[in-house]
């Protein structure tokens, strides 16, 4: 398992295919918070994001922030949700937007897998519920976009030595989550017959 | 004996609740600073360490900082035990409670999670129409108060399960059904974690059960010597799932396992599961019939 540093947004898609399940994640530059609400007024409401997604790095949060002044944000305590919920926004996520890399907790669904492989994109995994942290590595809140639905807006973060991150799934075909599972059932089937 | 008045009662409680949201969130007992550390001495997977010594730095960074552990500050869940003699009725110590839980919200500031449950409009600051929820123990021959705050979050909260065994699946359903609720969380509720469990009783009190479970400090045993084997067994196969910290893979999936019982029918036999994740937030504080309050972080 090797380890890498990333800048994002990134222009060259071989930084994505470097990146094999289990590597570790450092990651440099600009970061863009989504979440569930951000992704409907996407793509079941149709409205057009005001930010480019082109190379992105996006991350499942909701962040706790202090309002500073008419679009000027503070930030407190900025965290990483579970992102199961919102697997189905992958596939146009990378196809329509050229977003390449999708970061939050728990993992995704297998149905995840393929639209990554094909579309060149990864899935992050960060440790959930380590916000004190995460919030060190965010330098500052640089942009927000879609206020009205706070704290679910469109953000846009610097970040420095943001992670340590776990590739989950990979560019070609790989899925930690897939994996664990797999291995998790067959054991059960052991387990089960000891009772 | 008893020297201060209702109102001032009630204000102690106020406090008590608004001081013990904030340092639940913000300050992890020490039970589970080790259970963590012991963690990160048994896991072997690289994934797994990476996980485990983030944590281990991220409740540092909280502590330094003086920020939450966790961005998620949960559903705020309250456990009272009351004495029969305390001078202040429930119906009054949960008006204080309420009182206290919003005065932290606003004050700290805290993020706002509460909503209405049909129009999912925020009702206010983390209170709502029977939020926070209060867990109630009364106690004979005492006239004190504990209470512990249990911040409840979500990602753990959504991986609780109910089943209605049939007494002919006796305990190896109960084991087979806490073994499958967890393989099928996988990383979702932020694991190593407490996995509560409640057996017995009804449907509702099953779960109540194991909500009560997940609030005890890690690794304490029940005092029935036959659950308390059930915990250990629970513990062992658990770990053998190896889903992992953060379901990436790994030794360690669960911190410790919890079990609460209550006798039930004869027909019956309920099983229900509740999570608690790695970030198991809890502190108590006791309030004396004469108003004045002690914390504990640890109990
Ligand atoms: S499951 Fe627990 S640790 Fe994870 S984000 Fe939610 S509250 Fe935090």
């Amino acid at each position: 398992m090797a380890t890498h540093e990333v800048t994002f947004p990134v222009t060259d898609s071989a930084e994505i295919l470097k990146l094999r399940a289990g590597d570790e994640v450092v990651v440099q530059g600009h970061i863009i918070g989504i979440r569930d609400r951000t992704q409907i007024r996407i793509f079941d409401q149709m409205v057009e994001p005001p930010m480019d997604l082109r190379g992105a790095f996006l991350l499942h949060t909701a962040p706790g922030v202090r309002k500073l002044g008419p679009g000027r944000y503070e930030k407190v305590c900025i965290g990483t949700t579970t992102s199961a919920r919102m697997v189905r926004f992958t596939e146009p996520l990378g196809s329509q937007y050229g977003v390449r890399a999708i970061c939050g907790k728990g993992g995704f669904p297998d149905e995840a897998i393929e639209p990554m492989q094909r579309l060149g994109m990864v899935y992050f995994a960060i440790v959930g519920g380590a916000a004190a942290l995460e919030t060190t590595q965010i330098e500052e809140i640089e942009e927000v976009a879609w206020e009205e639905l706070m704290p679910e807006c469109l953000w846009k973060f610097r970040v420095k030595d943001f992670g340590p991150l776990t590739v989950g799934i990979d560019a070609h075909g790989n899925s930690l989550y897939r994996d664990v599972q797999e291995r998790a059932r067959k054991k059960l089937e052991d387990i089960y017959a000891r009772l | 004996m008893t020297t201060a008045t209702i109102t001032d009662l009630g204000q102690a409680v106020e406090d008590a609740a608004a001081h013990l949201y904030v340092w639940a969130l913000q300050d992890i007992p020490q039970d589970l600073r080790d259970a963590l550390a012991r963690a990160a001495e048994k896991e072997t997977s690289v994934t797994g360490q990476r996980v485990l010594q983030t944590i281990l730095r991220n409740v540092n960074v909280a502590e330094d900082q003086k920020n939450l552990v966790c961005q998620d500050t949960g559903i705020a869940v309250y456990y009272c035990r009351v004495g029969e003699g305390f001078p202040l009725h429930p119906a009054r110590i949960y008006e204080a409670l309420k009182a206290g839980t919003e005065r932290a919200t606003v004050e700290h500031p805290l993020r706002s999670n509460t909503v209405h449950t049909l129009t999912r409009e925020n009702t206010g600051q983390n209170v709502g129409y029977r939020v926070p929820i209060v867990h109630w123990d009364f106690i004979p021959d005492w006239d004190g108060l504990d209470v512990k705050c249990v911040p409840k979050g979500s990602g753990s909260e959504n991986m609780s399960f109910l089943k209605m065994c049939v007494p002919a699946d006796g305990v190896t359903g109960i084991k087979k059904f806490v073994l499958e609720s967890i393989v099928d969380a996988g990383g979702k509720p932020c694991p190593p974690g407490i996995v509560g469990v409640g057996i017995g009783g009804s449907a509702d009190y099953a779960m109540h059960l194991a909500k009560e479970a997940i609030a005890r400090p890690v690794g304490t045993r029940n005092e029935d010597p036959l659950v308390a084997e059930l915990e250990e067994d629970l513990y062992e196969l658990l770990n053998e799932t190896g889903i992992g910290p953060m379901g990436l893979g790994g030794d360690v999936t669960v911190l410790s396992v919890h079990v609460e019982h209550a006798d039930t029918h004869m027909t019956l036999n309920p099983v229900a599961v509740n999570y608690q994740c790695w970030a198991a937030r809890r502190a108590s504080a006791h309030v004396a019939a004469d108003g004045s309050i002690e914390y504990e972080r640890d109990a």
